[in-house]
């Protein structure tokens, strides 16, 4: 019994030592001065101007890698890259055409979100207003086709009296 | 009868061009300079930094270029592959170390086997863009001219090699 109880005790005492330890060490590493790490924020590019071309150029490319956004928005490493690549050819003072030219040599049309006018993009280009106009063609047809359908079903005068005589006992009905 | 017809017509249209779409895989962007001059570098070894290699000495022979990184899990997938086929002797393979630490590149061909003849070193990846890399793995087979016949865009499969990459080789080095 008694030697429990000491085991106990002990026990404890070295848990609420234990606990008493970690809050000194917390205390401690209150103690460090917290020193600033932090710095200016870096622009993000020396030339406004080159930053404002290169992002108007890269608003109409599309990044390779994550192929619904553009070069501009991604933040892959591809885009990265290729945004180094233009702000470095705006310094080189090539023309934006030169610089789409570039990568489109390297990446082919794909890069482009507007796509040139060529004998494989022209169901692209033309595809909506075909569809259009289909669609446009159909719709006439249909209306037209009714307008014909409305005109034959015309009453005569005894379906027209038949029919008022129906209504009038409908209404006569509802009242009593 | 037409008015069922046109609307079935036009949705098995629909459905094979979705079916179509469904097989094909947006990530395989066909490369613009298939059958163009495989664009020129020189470029530092990854073992020896102070030697250079430069994309003219291989002229005269078939040669792969493999873009690769440590960093690149796909990459591990192909490489036992790649070893293979640097040991069967059918082509030599150039290794493009792209954006990568030397270090962890060195170790990195250690512990996975290297099948390089030469690698080189491509760290801010100009010559990827270059070459109109947008992901690793990539794998380029270039002529005895200098010009590349085919671009393998993700890791080298079994398929891939034996149906297209070494019968196109064999193929490369009968031309004079």
């Amino acid at each position: 019994m008694f030697k429990n109880n000491y085991l106990n005790r002990f026990v404890v005492s070295r848990q609420s030592n234990g606990i008493k330890g970690l809050f000194f060490i917390f205390f401690l590493f209150l103690l460090i001065p917290s020193v600033g790490c932090s710095k200016e924020a870096v622009p993000v590019a020396e030339d406004p101007v080159i930053e404002k071309r290169m992002l108007a150029l890269t608003m109409d490319l599309r990044c390779l890698v994550c192929q619904n956004e553009s070069i501009a928005d991604s933040r892959a490493d591809f885009s990265n890259d290729i945004r180094r690549e233009i702000r470095e050819q705006i310094k080189a003072n090539k023309t934006d055409q030169e610089i789409v030219q570039f990568l489109v040599d390297r990446y082919g049309d794909f890069v482009l979100y507007n796509p040139p006018m060529k004998p494989t993009t022209i169901l692209l280009w033309f595809g909506p207003v075909i569809l259009f106009i289909i669609g446009l063609g159909s719709l006439i047809v249909y209306l037209r086709r009714r307008r014909v359908q409305i005109q034959d079903v015309s009453l005569s005068q005894v379906q027209l009296e038949r029919a008022e005589a129906l209504l009038n006992e409908n209404k006569k009905g509802k009242n009593v | 009868m037409m008015r069922y017809l046109i609307p079935l017509v036009a949705f098995i249209v629909l459905a094979a061009f979705l079916l179509v779409g469904l097989t094909l895989n947006p990530r395989q962007v066909p490369s613009p300079l298939i059958d163009k001059p495989a664009p020129i570098f020189q470029l530092n070894h990854l073992h020896e930094p102070d030697r250079l290699m430069a994309s003219n000495d291989n002229l005269g022979k078939v040669w792969l270029l493999n873009v690769w990184a440590s960093w690149c899990v796909a990459c591990r997938d192909e490489h036992p592959l790649l070893v293979q086929l640097a040991d069967s002797g059918i082509v030599p393979i150039y290794g493009l170390n792209y954006k990568d630490e030397r270090n962890t590149a060195l170790q990195w061909l250690k512990r996975y086997g290297d099948p390089y003849t030469i690698s080189i070193v491509d760290t801010d990846g100009r010559v990827g863009i270059d070459y109109g890399v947008y992901g690793v793995p990539e794998t380029y087979v270039i002529d005895k001219k200098g010009i590349i016949r085919h671009k393998q865009i993700g890791p080298v499969t079994v398929d891939a090699l034996q149906k297209t990459i070494i019968p196109l080789i064999i193929e490369l080095q009968k031309q004079v």
